[in-house]
């Protein structure tokens, strides 16, 4: 495409029927523990 | 009507995210005007609001590329509801010990007020923590890893039952197959030779609290006799990272009113030798160093200066990771996660001192929160419950935000603080969370294109 460059593989759709496993971290985001907030987790499976 | 999907502009790239897909487009100027009209079966409206701008042809031309991704559900993707996983019986995923209410600082900021959370200084006893170890087996059902935090106040100044605790995390694994993974917040002052050893023995993960540059920190983060620190937990910081190689910790510091120019922070952190970095707004109301409405045009200012910064020392060979803008836009979690949250008061909760179970850490204290104790179990199902339906799409601001997906619905002891209310999410914390998250989307999408060509 000329206009547009799409940079990512997006997955969340997919993951609607996929997700649910609970295998990941709970996400805190307050400032004193930068765990993880969860847009910047990844998926454990 | 919720957004579908969100533009913007971030150190002059021009980008567009649907939001029900995720997918991340990097678009022309043109494209972007169009999308201020276009809303998937509109053509004709939009060549005709545009066409003294741009040539005809041309704005034919990107529409008919909106239209192949509206066809592969990369542009205007329908909604997502909620995902059946909620109705699920909660499981316990985690807990949050508070070691030690009691601090060797006097840190401004603090939420647990100097480490006592208004309450008396306190340490926890090795019975205490083990038990809340036990209760978290007996709760976390099939799930096979779970996370243990050692927090505090400052939890160096119980090291003796950190050890305890520890031990007995590792004869249970080997009991039951769980696989725990530890980690320990500290401000570094009693960061010594012995301690040292045993976190790199145990593999346990460390977050390391500075502030970046020695003013800054000194400022914040005084000891008992209101001295400066950095001098003294720099060098511990250091010895502590090299003996892991570099790896296994996080070093984190806190911005207030006093530093908005707080890229300066960062890069302090990356010159002092460290390069696994975050910062963060400080969170407080009717105090000096408070961030407020009036500062947010300075502090997206410096978010994109940071960007920048980031993205040149990068460039050099000198690069970071900065944990705001680390994303990984293809393989993050699923919907039913990004929708749940932090998961406080139900997959998470803080153990206080004396074995009493609170939502998270920031509630410790905040008495109406009180949810039972690891001896007695939860003895108030109300609040697990509300909290666990405390979702994204329970929240009336967050139903309709564009960032819903990636913030999952802030923090909810912001929301309490701020508004007496879980549901209710912090605007400052919001309006700070969407300029970050803009700010990774770009990094991201630059580091993506430069692999592409390389
Ligand atoms: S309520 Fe806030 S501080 Fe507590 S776990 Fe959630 S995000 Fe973290
Ligand atoms: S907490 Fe704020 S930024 Fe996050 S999804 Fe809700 S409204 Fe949006």
């Amino acid at each position: 495409m000329k206009h547009i460059k799409t940079v990512n593989k997006p997955n969340l759709q997919e993951s609607v029927k996929k997700g649910g496993c609970g295998e990941c971290q709970a996400s805190c985001q307050s400032a004193c523990k930068t765990s993880c907030t969860v847009g910047n987790q990844v998926c454990e499976k | 009507m919720s957004e579908k999907i969100h533009k913007f502009i971030q150190n002059g790239m021009y980008i567009l995210l649907d939001v029900n897909s995720g997918a991340v487009h990097v678009i022309d100027k043109m494209i972007y005007d169009i999308m201020d009209t276009f809303d998937g079966t509109n053509d004709d409206d939009v060549v005709l609001s545009l066409r003294d701008k741009y040539d005809e042809a041309e704005l034919r031309e990107a529409l008919s590329e909106l239209h192949e991704l509206i066809k592969i559900k990369e542009l205007f993707a329908p909604d997502i509801d909620v995902p059946p996983t909620f109705s699920d019986i909660g499981i316990v995923k985690s807990l949050c010990l508070m070691v030690a209410h009691d601090c060797n600082l006097r840190c401004k900021y603090c939420f647990a007020d100097t480490g006592d959370f208004g309450g008396g200084r306190e340490l926890m006893s090795a019975e205490v923590g083990e038990r809340a170890i036990d209760y978290l087996i007996e709760h976390m059902g099939h799930r096979i890893h779970s996370e243990v935090d050692f927090f505090g106040g400052e939890p160096l100044m119980n090291m003796p039952v950190v050890r305890r605790i520890t031990e007995h995390v590792r004869k249970r694994e080997k009991e039951t197959g769980k696989v725990f993974k530890l980690t320990l917040t500290t401000n570094g002052l009693m960061l010594n030779e012995e301690n040292r050893k045993f976190f790199n023995d145990n593999n346990i993960s460390l977050v390391l609290s500075l502030d970046g540059r020695k003013e800054t920190h000194d400022r914040m983060r005084p000891d008992a006799g209101w001295h400066g620190t950095y001098d003294r937990v720099l060098p511990n910081f250091q010895k502590m990272v090299a003996s892991r190689d570099g790896k296994n910790y996080y070093l984190r510091g806190t911005y207030t009113k006093y530093n908005l120019d707080f890229t300066d922070d960062v890069l302090s952190m990356a010159d002092a030798g460290f390069d696994i970095l975050s910062i963060e707004p400080v969170v407080a109301k009717d105090m000096p160093y408070a961030i407020g409405e009036s500062d947010l045009p300075r502090i997206y200012e410096e978010y994109d200066r940071l960007v920048e910064a980031y993205l040149a020392r990068h460039r050099e060979g000198k690069g970071f990771f900065f944990f705001h803008f680390n994303m990984d836009l293809s393989n993050g979690p699923c919907v039913a996660k990004r929708l749940a949250g932090c998961g406080a008061g139900h997959e998470y909760m803080a153990v206080a001192a004396n074995g009493d179970l609170y939502p998270c850490h920031q509630f410790v204290g905040r008495e109406r929160y009180r949810l039972g104790s690891v001896f007695e179990g939860v003895t108030d199902d109300k609040w697990p419950e509300y909290f666990r339906h405390s979702h994204v799409l329970n929240k009336e601001k967050c139903r309709d935000c564009w960032a819903r997906f990636f913030c999952s619905g802030g923090c909810h002891a912001n929301a309490d603080l701020f508004h007496d209310d879980i549901r209710e999410p912090y605007e400052v914390g919001c309006a700070i969370q969407k300029k970050r998250l803009e700010c990774a989307l770009m990094v991201q999408a630059v580091l993506a294109m430069e692999k592409e060509q390389s």
